[in-house]
């Protein structure tokens, strides 16, 4: 039994994924937010995950950061992960460095937690109050609190949904780059279509409970612009919006 | 330099204006002596029961009876509140007696407290440990229940475990709660000390107060009152103390 269950599956594309579920559902009460859900995430791939408010991102990441109960359910997570939330969840009686190595153990020294800071572009405000930084820092705090376990999975719950525009085109650069250069599996809730197509490798769209579209895109990032026009008005109509040209301005100004 | 404006509206105006209009009042005879002192005759009383040991004997007697009460009701409530916040079980089992004991006034106890505990010390401790014990209880609980659920939600994320979530993310959250309830409570004790000292005392404030009335000597009475304010104000301005190095972190206490 234990032997053949090993063997991988010719049907699965990635003989070991970091996240595999199967059939995977959740239930409050009467609503079914996930329902018979599949999902499976290679090592070091970029995920974006769309939906519609309240179609389940949060509920799919939380099982994915083992927060809520998963017994008796198909799910397989790496052991180490690690999540960034849409505001920032710093605990603001901590200092940012000691955030940062939050649940390290005592034995997590500061220089560990100040090059971190350094690496999301923090390391003069590694002794502040949380309370003290902008939105920006305390979102770049959260990274490298994350960034410091190595997770093999990355967890981003909306990270940059409540950033100004400027800085969130920061924050992208960043994330980008920092995934390059530790190369964990990411999974990207968004609810913005541009930022998904900028940032992954592959793009679901999570609807009535389940992944009900897939685009991968291959085009590497940079360059991507031929495709866009084209990807954005298909995830568009997945999301329930219909566009023929992909322009945002189409969009709006069309008649009912 | 100070110009007439400013003498105007200096808030040590009136009271100064009070006291010189009372000393202005007394010495012309409007207000006779045995219906209220002269501030000159209090003050020349204040000097003289200090020098003669008589007032710093009776105020260590009624601080050891504040300080005492004090201490066993808040830690008395401080661990019912750490129980029943922490502890579902203690919840159920805590709270309901509480919310009985808090609409009895604890004045209303001072007879059966006589009778358990005689008319000595032991009464006048209790009276204020028991009423000192529930602003720390009430306070703190609710800090405890009152917890932002995504901070906790964002330690658990990051794997701590049960005792270093209430180490590092509900004590400290509840702290300004629990100094809130201390302040409450240091006040409370002073006024339960004030009632108790009522009790057939043969030392202390409320002692000396009492050979006062009967010899009419309301220099001794104002004198005692005067104490009796102090005593609030300095347990006020320690918790104070406390709260500006415990709660640095807070916005309004940051420097930005
Ligand atoms: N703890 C909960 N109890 C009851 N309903 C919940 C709970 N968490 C989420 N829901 C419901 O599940 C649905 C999906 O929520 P969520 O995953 O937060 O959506 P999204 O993140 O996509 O906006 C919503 O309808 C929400 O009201
Ligand atoms: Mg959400």
């Amino acid at each position: 039994m234990n032997e053949l269950t090993r063997i991988p599956l010719a049907a699965v594309p990635d003989p070991s994924p970091v996240v595999r579920l199967r059939g995977f559902s959740r239930v409050f009460g009467d609503t079914r937010v996930l329902d018979d859900l599949d999902l499976e995430i290679a090592p070091g791939e970029f995920v974006a995950l769309l939906g519609r408010s309240g179609s389940g991102k949060t509920t799919l990441l939380r099982t994915l950061a083992g927060l809520d109960p998963s017994v008796g359910q198909d799910l397989r997570l790496p052991g180490t992960r690690a999540t960034v939330f849409q505001d920032a969840r710093l605990l603001p009686w901590k200092r940012v460095w000691q955030n940062v190595v939050l649940g390290l153990g005592k034995r997590t020294r500061r220089d560990l937690a100040a090059s971190a800071l350094e690496e999301v572009g923090l390391g003069h405000r590694w002794d502040a109050w949380p309370l003290t930084l902008s939105g920006g820092e305390a979102q770049r705090a959260s990274l490298a609190r994350a960034l410091i376990r190595k997770p093999e999975l990355l967890l981003l719950d909306e990270p940059f949904a409540a950033l100004d525009a400027l800085t969130r085109i920061r924050m992208h650069a960043l994330v980008l780059s920092l995934w390059q250069q530790h190369r964990p599996a990411v999974l990207l809730v968004t609810h913005d279509v541009e930022e998904a197509m900028a940032l992954a490798d592959r793009i679901l769209v999570l609807d009535r409970g389940r992944i009900a579209a897939e685009e991968r895109i291959g085009a590497p990032r940079g360059s991507r612009g031929s495709v866009i026009r084209s990807l954005r008005a298909s995830l568009l109509g997945h999301l329930g919006l219909q566009t023929e040209s992909g322009v945002y301005a189409d969009l709006i100004g069309r008649k009912p | 330099m100070t110009t007439k404006r400013d003498v105007l509206q200096a808030r040590w105006l009136s009271p100064v204006a009070l006291l010189l209009l009372w000393e202005l009042a007394s010495r012309t005879g409007v207000i006779p002596d045995h219906i209220l002192a002269a501030p000159s005759s209090v003050v020349r009383s204040l000097f003289g029961m200090t020098a003669s040991g008589e007032l710093p004997l009776n105020l260590a007697v009624s601080l050891r009876r504040a300080a005492l009460g004090f201490a066993i009701g808040s830690s008395l409530g401080v661990v019912l509140a750490l129980a029943a916040g922490l502890l579902r079980r203690g919840d159920a089992l805590i709270d309901p007696i509480i919310q009985i004991k808090r609409t009895l006034p604890v004045v209303a106890l001072t007879p059966l407290f006589i009778i358990w505990f005689g008319i000595g010390e032991t009464t006048k401790i209790a009276l204020i440990a028991f009423a000192s014990m529930l602003p720390v209880y009430i306070n703190l609980h609710q800090g405890i229940r009152g917890i932002d659920i995504r901070l906790v939600d964002a330690a658990r994320s990051f794997g701590l475990g049960r005792a270093a979530l209430i180490g590092n993310v509900i004590l400290p959250g509840a702290l300004p709660s629990l100094l809130t309830g201390l302040r409450y409570s240091l006040s409370i004790s002073v006024l339960m000390l004030v009632i108790a000292e009522q009790v057939n005392a043969s030392a202390g404030l409320g002692f000396m107060i009492q050979n006062a009335r009967d010899a009419m000597r309301t220099d001794i009475i104002v004198v005692c009152l005067m104490v009796y304010a102090l005593l609030g104000l300095a347990g006020d301005s320690l918790i104070r103390a406390i709260e500006s190095k415990a709660l640095a972190w807070r916005p309004t206490l940051v420097e930005a």
